[in-house]
């Protein structure tokens, strides 16, 4: 197989290891980065049928969260809630093919689907005291610590995009996953409002 | 002389702050904390600009936001900007300001002249004059535009950068006087999110203006300086002055526009170092509308003089800005609110010569201490007459006959140079109308209240904002209103005691007088002006009434009245009270004007924000753009994508390139980055069922591995979209659509799995971009892939067309598909995005010996069309069918139904003379037709002429060593071999109808 060094992450193109180096972290109010590779399978049943979820739970050790927007997390791996009967399980880089494998063989005899999404997005983490002030200027949701809570989630249009955050701590961190193809100008969009509130970029 | 009318002491100007300010050309000083009216007024300037169509000499009228007349080109260059006003304008150092609509100058304005012949420019003067003769309709626009407009825009690009963001809110309170303050303190003190906006520099409303109020012991201005200390430690509490909430939509959506740095100079540092205003939109789960009440002016002869005022904005002037607006006043009201500005402006040491009242008879406590200050009070008279153009040199007053429509013999002249009228107060209910809420008219107060709320919509009016004037009132009103918002959103804290005020003077019963007679009947000798801004006076109103227009909406209209950019603050009650008395019925019955938003007019670039440029649309690039950039390639919009056109070496035009990548992947191997094609993830048992439904051809056959194209339709059997698409295992397929219909093809894919077939299992996931997709085409394409992909095998029998394997390519894992768009042997490899332009360089090293070829949008449209391969939205227009493209072929006969299938029965879809797609080969062969051009069968000297259909597709194709083109030609299959017309341009272009197939009919190049 190909060696991972000529892997290309979606904003590669960006040179964020090169402007990590010349970025001070000290004062910032943001520091942004791209989270370059991860495991995101997409997983489609019934939360109201009990072989699924116990589908879900044999395969990733993590029960399946019903209520909205919530997360279950052990680790490094997550469910996120995006619909009623949609999530994603999201973990260490390469787990794709063998989760997949694993939900399938679970599945059996249920209308239950997995999908590998992977490879569709992209991952900006932004974190910060001033995290809010910049995810306010295009997100609509009410973002406040007692609306928004760490360990929840959403999808939501920010500014002209459409992204999932997802709150990872109370720094506050947001992972925020959006479509490669408009990573590059989110990522941008993110930076240039970010400037108002000092900005740091980390590898 | 500097500064001549500034007060000795007092106001809440900052005397040790001097500020320098221009106003036409001369300087002039000025404190920190005046606004720019105020500081005019303090300087004794009173003449501030002209009417917008008599050109008639304004002064200052109001204090406020209310302002029709004092409106300023502010600012120079990029930064200017026209029609504000000066009333709202913080005062900086440097200020450059220009009065408006007037040339040469202000005191000598040619304009005017329209003033004598009013006569000729009457209400509703466009619709009589204009509208005839029509061919004459463009010049008459041309010296109307010329004409019409008070300031003037700018005309290079805004320097200035603006922010807009989203904000929530259990509590939004609009208003910061008494009854915004006190709701403040209870809902933040409770603990509820609280953002509280003031569109004034200074939050504490009236209470700034107010020399006697004093509330829990403390005087107003103390207590307000308290209040905002107390409401800055609540971390939940948002104060934003300088901010107007000026929409109000759905579900308690608010927008609001804070002024972050206009009252900066626009060059310092401190200015250019943020942005300059801000766009709020506020979702609040409760909105208290403490927004407090406009004065009316009475109308009265000529009562636009400069130096005629409301008078409250007199008395805001002298106890807030420490400036007199006149040495002696005159004062005119129906109402007891102006014997308090009376005698604040006598404590101020400004003359007051007499108070003209309208009514019987002044027995109030107020009416008596003015007496008793020797204050001159006529009742039951009227200001009859104004004196003095450009300042008001003196008024006439007469005793009104017994019922206020006509005036005595008995009055005198009194000399003044000022005009102060109150005619009482009506309630800010602006953006309670624009929450969709009732009003009534309440006539003890003369004014429009808030009544019912809409459903789904939730806010509070308090205070004077509901008609309630007592500052202990006010105080009542905001606290139970914060309280009530703080409970209802669970916060159970204290919100403290009720603030109480101390006695205030209680006021007499108003007249009601809507209109105040003059000496000459009604639009002779004297104007009485109701809308100042848009020049509307009550001869207009009665001559809209002459003529019908009699509807609150047809007098608007009509008259134009409450359209300018005040949006009648001053004048819509006055319009609509007049008409009532004119058709005698009451205010109520003649109705009211809706409000909308904005409340004051908004900066266009606040709406942007950061959203212009590169950031005005996302683009959306695949894996492979900094490759595409970096070879030179143009870029093609293709919904948000930008896809590469083509790749010109040096020296090439568009069309060498093209004609160079067009021929190589007929002769070579051509390579193309198709990523951007979109793709549905299909499982579940029903899958096969649910293509076979929304697919015109079968789909329960196709076999694991295999590919199929397909069509799919629309309910009106119209074709929507198409694309390939693969069986991966039994109850697993991999959809394929347009790059542009993917995100429509979608949603209407969910829509009918949700909505109407709830009980099939089938479920849906977008995999656009987890695959990207790279292309290799032409007769050397399988040798090249053979050699990055050595383990696959690529004989025609293990892998033949319209099927996929999985395999390593370039050391990669990739999914390779045997589907062709240009009629050659061709192989999409679809391998994870961030692997995408290692195998893309790849195959470039490898396929060099090849010649191999980058081409972009345009050779691949060349190429399909040589074949005869549709674009859907382009050969398609959403009125063609499968059969008018001619591909019956691949609608099902046998299969009971799919989506379109009823409409294709319909008599017109049958219909054998329907525009159908052909080729067109034009005589000259050179000649390449524009596509959209008409086509015409019987050629006319001159148009008109019968259109027969137009051109879809046209190119020059090398590989063909001519032009093609495809068309929809009505019963154009019915016409092979006829010679069509193509006028264009100034010339007719012949051309045959042929199949619309170029090059290779048979398909034989498939194979490579």
């Amino acid at each position: 197989m190909v060696e991972t060094y000529q892997r290309r992450s979606a904003l590669a193109h960006l040179g964020l290891v090169a402007r990590a180096a010349g970025s001070s972290r000290e004062r910032a109010g943001i520091i942004m980065s791209e989270v370059p590779h991860r495991t995101i399978v997409n997983i489609r049943g019934m939360a109201s049928d009990p072989a699924f979820s116990s589908a879900v739970q044999t395969a990733t050790g993590l029960p399946l969260p019903e209520a909205a927007n919530a997360v279950s997390s052990a680790g490094v791996w997550q469910i996120l809630w995006l619909g009623p009967n949609e999530w994603w399980i999201t973990g260490p880089d390469g787990e794709a093919d063998s989760l997949i494998e694993a939900l399938r063989a679970n599945f059996a005899g249920q209308h239950a689907a997995a999908c590998d999404v992977s490879e569709s997005r992209a991952i900006i983490r932004l974190k910060g005291p001033k995290a809010r002030d910049v995810l306010m200027r295009g997100v609509s949701l009410d973002l406040h610590p007692r609306a928004f809570r760490v360990g929840q989630c959403a999808q939501t249009g920010l500014s002209r995009a459409n992204a999932l955050l997802h709150l990872v701590d109370d720094a506050p961190t947001f992972e925020i996953y959006v479509l490669k193809s408009f990573s590059d100008y989110l990522w941008r969009w993110l930076e240039t409002v970010a400037r108002d509130f000092g900005l740091a970029v980390e590898a | 002389m500097s500064q001549v009318n500034r007060l000795p002491h007092g106001g809440r100007i900052d005397r040790s702050k001097p500020l320098r300010f221009v106003f036409d050309g001369r300087a002039y000083d000025g404190y920190q904390g005046d606004t720019l009216a105020s500081a005019l007024l303090a300087n004794g300037i009173v003449l501030v600009g002209r009417s917008f169509k008599y050109h008639r000499p304004r002064g200052i009228l109001s204090a406020g936001a209310e302002e029709p007349n004092a409106l300023i080109q502010l600012g120079q260059g990029a930064r200017s900007e026209p029609n504000i006003r000066a009333t709202q304008i913080e005062l900086y150092d440097g200020l450059i300001a220009e009065s408006q609509n007037r040339w040469p100058s202000l005191t000598t304005d040619f304009g005017a002249v329209n003033s004598l012949f009013h006569r000729v420019f009457p209400s509703g003067f466009y619709y009589k004059t204009f509208m005839w003769p029509k061919s004459f309709w463009m010049k008459y626009e041309h010296f109307i535009r010329r004409m019409a407009g008070l300031g003037k825009c700018p005309t290079e690009p805004d320097p200035d950068r603006y922010d807009k963001l989203h904000a929530h809110a259990d509590a939004l309170i609009v208003g910061a006087g008494p009854a915004g303050l006190a709701a403040a303190l209870a809902a933040g003190r409770a603990g509820a999110r609280v953002i509280l906006v003031d569109e004034q520099q200074e939050m504490g409303g009236s209470l700034l203006s107010d020399r006697h109020a004093a509330i829990d012991g403390k005087p107003g201005a103390q207590w307000v300086a308290d209040a905002l200390a107390e409401l800055r430690s609540m971390p939940e509490v948002t104060l934003l002055p300088r901010t107007v909430a000026f929409a109000y939509y759905d579900h308690n959506l608010v927008s609001l526009m804070e002024r972050v740095t206009d009252h900066l100079s626009p060059t310092s540092p401190e200015a250019l170092s943020q942005p300059r205003q801000r766009l709020w939109r506020v979702r609040a789960k409760d909105v208290i509308l403490a927004t407090g009440a406009i004065e009316r002016p009475m109308v009265y002869a000529d009562n636009d003089r400069p130096g005629c005022m409301l008078a409250s904005a007199a008395q805001t002037y002298v106890n807030r800005y420490g400036a007199a607006p006149g040495k002696r006043a005159v004062i005119m009201a129906n109402n007891d609110s102006a014997y308090q500005v009376a005698l604040d402006l006598v404590d101020a040491g400004v003359s007051v010569a007499a108070i003209v009242d309208v009514r019987e008879s002044a027995d109030g406590e107020l009416a008596a201490a003015a007496r008793a200050r020797g204050i001159d009070i006529l009742v039951n008279h009227a200001i009859v007459s104004v004196a003095g153009k450009l300042a008001v040199r003196e008024v006439e007053v007469r005793r009104m006959a017994g019922d206020g429509k006509s005036v005595t013999s008995d009055g005198r002249t009194i000399s003044c140079d000022m005009v102060l009228s109150s005619g009482g107060w009506q309630p800010s209910v602006h953006l309670f109308s624009q929450s969709r809420g009732k009003l009534t008219w309440n006539q003890d107060i003369l004014a429009f209240v808030p009544d019912r709320l809409l459903p789904g919509q939730n806010n509070h009016s308090v205070g004077a904002a509901r008609g309630v004037f007592s500052l202990s009132g006010c105080l009542v009103d905001g606290h139970a209103a914060g309280t009530a918002a703080a409970t209802a959103a669970g916060y159970t804290q204290s919100a403290g005691n009720t603030p109480v005020a101390n006695a205030q003077p209680a006021h007499g019963p108003m007249r009601a007088l809507w209109l105040v007679s003059s000496t000459a009947p009604l639009g002779h000798k004297a104007k009485h002006f109701i809308d100042y801004q848009n020049d509307v006076t009550a001869a207009d109103v009665a001559l809209a009434h002459r003529e019908g227009y009699r509807s609150v909406e047809h007098l608007k209209r009509y008259t134009t009245m409450g359209m300018a950019t005040d949006q009648g603050k001053t004048s819509n009650v006055n319009a609509l009270a007049m008409m009532a008395d004119l058709r005698g019925i009451s205010v109520p019955e003649v109705g009211t004007t809706t409000f909308r938003p904005p409340y004051t007019p908004v900066t266009i670039g606040a709406f942007s924000g950061i959203d212009k440029g590169d950031f005005l649309d996302p683009i959306r690039k695949t894996p492979l753009h900094s490759w595409h950039e970096q070879h030179g390639a143009p870029f093609e919009t293709v919904g948000q994508w930008h896809r590469a056109w083509y790749y010109p070496k040096p020296g090439e035009t568009m069309h060498d390139a093209v004609n160079r990548e067009v021929k190589a992947v007929r002769t070579s191997v051509g390579i193309v980055d198709a990523s951007t094609l979109g793709k549905i993830d299909i499982q579940g048992p029903d899958a096969a069922w649910f293509l076979n439904m929304v697919y015109t051809n079968a789909w329960t056959k196709l076999e694991p591995g295999r590919c199929r194209y397909g069509l799919m339709l629309g309910e009106d059997g119209m074709v929507m979209d198409d694309g390939v698409t693969s069986r991966i295992t039994e109850n697993h397929f991999h959809m394929t659509t347009t790059t542009g219909g993917a995100a429509r093809v979608m949603a209407w894919l969910e829509d009918w799995l949700q909505c109407e077939w709830p009980d099939k299992k089938v479920y849906l996931t977008s995999v656009t971009e987890q695959w990207a997709v790279l292309g290799i085409s032409g007769p050397m394409a399988r040798k090249l892939l053979s050699e990055v992909a050595p383990d696959m095998a690529l004989d025609d029998q293990s892998f033949p067309h319209l099927s996929f394997r999985d395999g390593v390519v370039a050391g990669v894992k990739c999914r390779v598909y045997r589907i062709t768009f240009t009629g050659e042997a061709t192989y999409e490899i679809n391998m994870a995005p961030s692997y995408a332009m290692h195998v893309w360089r790849a195959l470039m090293q490898a396929g060099e010996k090849y010649g191999i070829t980058p081409y972009g949008t345009e050779a691949m449209h060349v190429l399909r069309a040589e074949k005869g391969f549709i674009i859907v939205g382009q050969e398609t227009d959403g009125t063609t069918t499968p059969q008018d493209l001619g591909m019956d072929w691949i609608v099902s006969k046998q299969k009971p139904d799919f989506l379109g299938k009823r409409s294709l029965q319909r008599a017109d879809t049958k219909r054998p003379d329907r525009k159908h797609l052909v080729g067109l080969l034009t005589e000259d062969p050179n000649e390449v037709l524009p596509e959209g051009a008409q086509i015409v069968a019987e050629l006319k000297d001159k148009p008109p002429m019968e259109m027969v259909g137009h051109v879809t597709s046209s190119y020059y194709s090398p590989n063909c060593g001519r032009s093609i083109a495809m068309a929809l030609v009505r019963n154009g299959r019915n016409r092979m071999g006829e010679t069509l017309h193509l006028p264009y341009e100034g010339k007719v272009v012949k051309a045959k109808v042929t199949e619309p197939k170029f090059y290779d009919p048979e398909g034989a190049r498939i194979n490579g």
